[in-house]
């Protein structure tokens, strides 16, 4: 399965990346690219972040494009290897796609682990359910 | 002279994190426990496990025993005038919902409850249901700048109406000792209940309930270097005598038929199921432990390292203290710098301080910020930790600047 273009670039960036600092760097990097929402909805609010995240999907001829944001930069950076993956697939690609798996390939899965306060789990589950819902 | 921690060595949980390149600041949610603790908990087990106040076999004898000399070990440490004004429950939360459904019935519609501005949720959360279950009123003492409750809105804001005051002695986020008894006073003179949250306060300096003068002070066993699961509810005996039994079943029980019972009193009547019998055991021998502690060296070394942090974070330009705290904890927030920015780089760095709300959401907005970071302290920490904690923290803004 190929990934998207800004999939690979992710990977290649943060796969050649040799430790923390660089990788904190990196993702503050990304969520410069993050695509500011126009409007911060209460509905689209992301709640279990400690952080203030909102998330938006649609569906556009069975592909889906998300847009997010959030207050904190490495969050938004997290957000935006997320959207990297998951916006411009078709429906039925991603419902059956392993968020955490992609989290480990850029070596950052321990941003989905269950304490972790940064609440990227919670983001994944918003997903999931904007999915569903459709 | 580097500032050492003499005690470090009785927590095997602390090498066990420094091995893991983590350093522990954060023991306001949950303490390590000494090597005693660990003992007692698997001496319990390991000895042969069994139920309290059941059975009138050998294990269950024993486990009955050890149970309730827990139970006179709190009562000296708290300085109870008798064992049977401690009542044993899952966590200070728990002791304050129980207090909230075991007096509920005393209220009346537009009776006033009184807490402070600096509770934390547990101890505002179940007040706040009743007061909406019974249409009541729920009082906000505010505070000052510096974090304390202010004395001249509280001396009319706790009036003939109140009913109940309830306030914590150490705030969780402000680490500010608050002068409760002036108000537990005036609460008494109005013919009001006192509740005492001592959560945070039993960790840092024994505490004295008949001193205090309150009915009802709760705290928890998990912070005060003892297991999770457990906690005390302390009730002066006339006080204890007005709750409700608020949970059915085991040995509270003392006569059921299938369309009636009746319950026993204080402290078991308060006591439904079977209780944490291994923590219960184990909170004796952290007190067992604390006992044994030289107090002045504990407090001294306690001060020293909260001067030591304060020093070191004042001297971080753009960084703003919540409140002033006297003891055991710092929140702070950093101007420009997003708290789960910088908590996100103090991790990456092995430095385990919480970030959030610190379960005091109403405070934090009162204090006109989202969340903060706090280092807390525990009588094992020392220097170096601080150390670590400053060049992780210079290293993070350095990075988010």
């Amino acid at each position: 399965m190929n990934l998207p273009t800004a999939a690979q670039e992710a990977l290649d960036a943060f796969t050649a990346c040799p430790g923390w600092e660089q990788r904190a760097r990196l993702l503050m990097h990304w969520g410069e690219r993050l695509e500011p929402l126009a409007e911060r909805h209460e509905a689209d609010r992301v709640h279990g972040c400690e952080s203030q995240v909102w998330l938006s999907g649609e569906k556009r001829d069975d592909r889906w494009h998300f847009r997010a944001s959030s207050d904190a930069r490495l969050i938004r950076g997290l957000l935006a290897v997320l959207l990297a993956r998951v916006n411009g697939l078709p429906a039925g690609e991603l419902a059956g796609l392993d968020i955490a798996d992609w989290f480990a390939r850029l070596g950052l899965s321990r941003q989905l682990s269950p304490s972790r306060a940064s609440g990227m789990n919670a983001v994944v589950q918003q997903m999931r359910r904007l999915i569903d819902a459709a | 002279m580097t500032l050492i921690s003499p005690w470090r060595v009785d927590f095997p949980g602390l090498r066990a994190l420094d091995a893991d390149g983590q350093t522990y600041l954060d023991s306001a949610a949950t303490a390590q426990k000494p090597q005693a603790v660990l003992d007692a908990l698997l001496a319990y087990y390991a000895g042969g496990a069994a139920n309290v106040h059941r059975a009138q076999h050998l294990p269950g004898e024993r486990a009955t025993r050890a149970f309730e000399a827990t139970r006179d070990k709190a009562a000296r440490w708290l300085n109870a005038a008798s064992r049977d004004e401690i009542v044993f429950t899952r966590g200070a939360t728990e002791s304050l919902n129980l207090l909230a459904y075991g007096l509920e019935s005393m209220f009346m519609a537009g009776d006033e409850i009184v807490v402070s501005a600096a509770e934390h949720h547990a101890n505002l959360l179940p007040w706040q249901q009743l007061a909406a279950r019974k249409s009541l009123k729920l009082v906000v003492l505010p505070l000052t700048p510096a974090g304390d409750i202010d004395p001249l809105e509280a001396a009319t804001l706790i009036g003939p109406r109140t009913r109940l005051l309830a306030l914590a002695q150490l705030s969780n986020v402000l680490g500010r000792w608050q002068a409760v008894q002036p108000l537990i006073r005036r609460a008494q003179e109005h013919g009001a209940l006192t509740v005492v949250d001592g959560a945070q306060a039993v960790v840092h300096g024994r505490q004295d309930v008949q001193a205090l003068g309150c009915d009802f002070y709760v705290c928890s066993s998990h912070k005060l270097y003892g297991p999770d699961g457990v906690g005390l509810l302390y009730g002066r005996r006339d006080a204890l005598q007005r709750l409700n039994h608020w949970q059915f079943g085991g040995e509270m029980v003392q006569q059921a038929e299938y369309h009636a019972a009746t319950f026993r009193p204080a402290p078991l009547g308060l006591e439904a199921g079977t209780p944490a019998v291994s923590g219960v055991v184990a909170l004796g021998a952290a007190l067992d432990y604390f006992e044994h502690l030289d107090a002045e060296a504990v407090s001294r070394h306690e001060a020293a390292l909260h001067r030591m942090l304060l020093e070191g974070l004042r001297r971080h330009e753009g960084l703003r203290l919540l409140g002033e705290p006297h003891t055991a904890l710092a929140c702070f927030t950093v101007d420009g710098v997003h708290s789960g920015d910088l908590a996100h780089l103090l991790t990456e760095q092995g430095i385990a301080v919480r970030a959030g709300h610190h379960c005091a959401m109403p405070l934090l907005q009162r204090l006109g910020v989202s969340g903060a970071i706090r280092v807390s302290l525990g009588l094992y920490n020392d220097e170096a930790d601080l150390q670590r904690f400053f060049a992780a923290l210079d290293k993070a803004l350095e990075l988010l600047r």
